[in-house]
């Protein structure tokens, strides 16, 4: 399947007028948009021609979404032209992209929970005041396109009952259903297993081939090789490049990105593994909606080696780590090398837990890891506000021995801007990400506990974090990874568990399996059937 | 991306004085409609307020109730917790200090007052315990609850004045005066030991001091204490308090147990200082003017400070205004009621054109 793709796509490519006769779907001429003193978008020209795929690169901050979001009339231009088909069209608001054509696939979908597919699909597009006919009308409808582009879903089912694969065929339903002929797609992959994605990319081939016009927004270089036509990367506000896909690579299109050379495999020796420093026992867990999230889960990860536990999101991996962590009751047992944990969450907490050598960079970093309206230095003494060194006495906190520690530890983990007066909502993804890694990786705990370490990261800063997991890996600390990016897993896991519906599937060497494999596992095969 | 936040100074005080010239204006308009000069009714206001040292008197002793009920409300804020409970709370305080001086002889003031205090804060906390607890535990909503308790505890203060405290024989439902001993300094008498006369009409008393001390005290317990910053954390995200292994549980209870003892301390200033006896309505809403002085000083001690001297000129001001102008009594509450409106609800309805207007003009564009 690989190889046809890679052939229709230069086919595609080649078949496209050379230039001039029919109008480019979308064109933007001198787009600029400024937040306060901050260019989102500065000067941006984009052709994106009809009938391809067009994938728009950039890291988090980049502008990507502030360009997407003028498109769609969210935002309004200060300065700047869009044309529609040839046509200069102003957009005022997402009803007027509508109208024009355009249809957008957001990355938190906007879907109705308790509704069902159809309901969602006519929602705001119903004609009439009777909702029959338009429902009548929505499922004739539905059934043509499911027959078209391997768009099925049943429209009957209610949203909440459906796998999130499911979830966002309906919204691109949504849009095909109000005539989109411009589907713009905002980091679609995020959330599904590899197997979805691919089906994801089937339907957006099917959609080319209809003459349909397809904007990709990832930071998954893989994905924009695999589906794309053409690429343009955005870098700082600015478009920095247009290039065709197949005249480029991951190579290129990352140091245009980045604004520099990246190293895009993770350096690091095999690891040696030394003595058990966790141990889980058939672990259980229940949520507070008598879920059971975790169904008997036991692992071992040892001094010096990193564990990679894959898996697509809501398959309790987030669960287990709370779990290990003290903030949530679990049952079964646990120990840190010979102290055997509490699980059960009545005498134990974040705090003892901490007491135990075990550190924890939460997967939400903003709900969890920091509080935003804190400053980086407060910041810094979260979960360990007891240490007599950040103490004063026994009530008051020494609050200048922390901020001294803070920018110390700050100025080693390179966070930017070094400055620990700032809150912590301003500093960007990355840099946040860093201010968490830093306390907690400063700390040299024996069992480190991550989850997500680079979601909505910049791959400048992706590179810096996970040399530094390896380092502690290198020092001798024991690692539990927890990542929804299978190639993070893959590039830092000297083992890897593959969770499925709470359970581990099975285990690999890190060196010794492929991507193929570990997402069948993710679909929920045995690894032992492999 | 998001909004740019305001510089502090605008945020502690540019944003609320606009309010309050909003409010003033609309007030002012009101005035007007109902036949009165505006100019001529502020005036009056200033002057019945702060152009005497009567009207200093009144001014600072209704300040003073303000900032304990201010401070309580806001304490809780800072942990997220809506604490509109200060009206049952002070109610108890009260009657904390009446227990404490009416059965204890005291030799000297200042020991009854640290006794009072004592008293007052530990009534106080007691009462806004229960609540805190099931908020804590169960999960029951402390607005409901500690709704519900301001009204248990007048009833409870009703029967106990009028079965326990009310000297028999007397048809007033309040307790006996307090002993001599336990009268607390008051303004002109510690004025005039710097030989500053002022008015001896007033209630205002060594319970402003008091006051000062405490939002002193509360500014150190939330930015230089563990416990301040565990209650801060939690208040700004339970999650992240939760990670960190702070307790849930137990910041709640420790947050109105402050809370309600702040509430309870306003008694010092009413039962203690002014009215030198226990009185069925002892608190005179000033519970509930703790909500708006802490929304409109942004929980902060400093702006409740501020705030509740706004407050206390509005309630003297306007007492003077009901008084000099025939304008009903009602229409001075109107007056109040838009102050809270503006400063406290409807916070945003300046703060977001402020917010656009830095954003697009503040600082050079970078």
């Amino acid at each position: 399947m690989g190889m046809d793709a890679q052939t229709e796509r230069r086919e595609a490519a080649a078949s496209q007028p050379a230039g001039g006769d029919v109008p480019p779907a979308i064109e933007l001429r001198g787009i600029c948009k400024a937040f306060g003193p901050v260019q989102a978008n500065k000067d941006i020209d984009i052709r994106v021609e009809r009938g391809t795929i067009h994938g728009i690169i950039g890291e988090n901050g980049a502008g990507k979404s502030t360009l997407m979001s003028i498109l769609y009339g969210f935002y309004r231009a200060d300065a700047g032209e869009i044309l529609i088909g040839g046509r200069p069209t102003v957009i005022p608001d997402s009803q007027a992209a509508i109208r024009a054509g355009i249809g957008m696939v957001f990355q938190h979908f906007k879907l109705v929970e308790n509704f069902t597919v159809l309901e969602n699909v006519v929602l705001g597009a119903e004609e009439g005041r009777l909702l029959r006919p338009s429902l009548a009308k929505a499922r004739r409808l539905l059934a043509d396109l499911a027959r078209e582009y391997e768009l099925n879903v049943d429209p009957d089912a209610v949203i909440s009952e459906l796998s999130v694969g499911h979830q966002q065929r309906v919204e691109i339903l949504k849009a095909l259903y109000r005539q989109a002929d411009i589907l713009i797609l905002d980091e679609p992959t995020g959330v599904l297993t590899p197997a979805e994605a691919d089906h994801l990319f089937r339907i957006l081939d099917g959609l080319r081939r209809e003459g349909k016009t397809i904007i990709l927004i990832t930071h998954k270089l893989r994905e924009i090789m695999r589906v794309t036509d053409r690429v343009s990367v955005m870098r700082r506000g600015e478009m920095v490049a247009t290039l065709t896909t197949a005249e480029t690579g991951p190579p290129e299109l990352a140091e245009l990105m980045v604004g520099r050379k990246v190293l895009l495999r993770v350096d690091k020796t095999p690891a040696t593994p030394g003595r058990q420093v966790l141990r889980v026992e058939d672990l259980r867990m229940t949520d507070s909606k008598g879920v059971e999230r975790i169904k008997g889960i036991s692992l071992d990860v040892r001094a010096g080696e990193i564990l990679g536990i894959a898996g697509v999101a809501g398959n309790g991996q987030s669960e287990l780590l709370e779990v290990l962590a003290g903030l949530a009751p679990g049952r079964g047992r646990a120990w840190i090398g010979q102290e055997e944990l509490d699980l059960t969450c009545r005498i134990s907490d974040g705090q003892t837990r901490r007491q135990s050598q075990v550190a924890h960079v939460p997967e939400d970093r903003q709900r969890r890891g920091l509080i935003m309206d804190f400053f980086a230095w407060e910041n810094m003494a979260l979960g360990y506000h007891h240490d007599p060194a950040y103490n004063r006495g026994p009530l008051m906190m020494d609050n200048r021995a922390i901020l001294r520690d803070a920018g110390e530890k700050m100025e080693r983990f390179d966070v930017r801007p070094p400055n620990p007066h700032l809150t912590a909502e301003s500093f960007s993804g990355g840099n946040q990400q860093k201010l968490v890694l830093a306390r907690e990786i400063e700390r040299s705990p024996e069992l480190l506990l991550v989850g997500q370490p680079t979601r909505g990261v910049d791959i400048g800063a992706i590179e810096f974090i996970h040399q530094r997991l390896i380092a502690l890996r290198d020092a001798g600390k024991a690692i539990l990874l927890v990542s929804v990016e299978l190639d993070e897993i893959m590039s830092l896991s000297d083992r890897i568990a593959v969770m499925f519906d709470g359970r581990i599937m099975g285990e690999r060497m890190g060196g010794q399996t492929d991507e193929r494999e570990l997402g069948l596992m993710m679909a929920g095969m045995s690894g032992e059937a492999l | 991306m998001a909004t740019r936040r305001l510089p502090n100074w605008a945020d502690v005080v540019f944003v609320p004085l606009l309010s309050i010239l909003i409010a003033f204006a609309i007030s002012g308009f009101v005035i007007w409609a109902v036949g009165h000069d505006p100019v001529q009714a502020m005036q009056i206001m200033v002057r019945g307020a702060l152009g005497s040292t009567y009207g200093w008197g009144f001014t600072l002793y209704y300040a003073t109730n303000f900032v304990f009920t201010g401070l309580a409300v806001a304490v809780a804020f800072q942990a997220r917790l809506f604490n509109i409970g200060g009206e049952g709370q002070a109610l108890l305080g009260g009657l904390g200090v009446a227990l404490v001086c009416l059965y204890i002889p005291w030799p000297h003031w200042s020991m009854a007052l640290v006794a009072a205090m004592l008293g007052a804060a530990l009534f106080g906390a007691a009462w806004a315990s229960v609540p805190g607890y099931l908020q804590a535990r169960r999960g029951s909503h402390i607005v409901i609850t500690t709704i519900m308790f301001n009204f248990i505890a007048a009833a409870l203060l009703n029967w106990a004045l009028v079965t326990r405290l009310r000297p028999t024989g007397s048809m007033d439902p309040s307790s006996p005066r307090f002993p001599a001993e336990t009268r607390l300094p008051r303004m002109h008498e510690m004025l005039e030991v710097f030989g500053i006369p002022f008015s001896r009409a007033t209630p205002a008393n060594i319970t402003v001091l008091v006051a000062l001390l405490a939002c002193v005290l509360v500014w150190f317990l939330l930015w230089r204490t563990r416990l301040g910053y565990q209650i801060r954390a939690f208040g700004h995200s339970e999650p992240a308090a939760v990670y960190a292994g702070i307790s849930p549980v137990r910041i709640t209870m420790y947050v109105m147990l402050i809370s309600g003892a702040l509430a309870g301390l306003m008694a010092i200033n009413s039962v203690l200082g002014a009215q030198e006896r226990l009185v069925m309505n002892a608190v005179e809403g000033a519970g509930f003017i703790g909500i708006a002085v802490a929304l409109m000083g942004r929980s902060h001690p400093f702006g409740v400070l501020l705030a509740a001297l706004l407050f206390g000129f509005l309630y003297q001001g306007g007492g003077e205004l009901a008084f000099e102008l025939s304008i009903p009594r009602e229409l001075v509450v109107v007056i109040q009621a838009l102050v809270i409106l503006f400063t406290g609800a409807l916070d945003n309805l300046v703060r977001m054109p402020v917010q656009a207007v830095w954003a697009r003009f503040g600082r050079g564009r970078g």
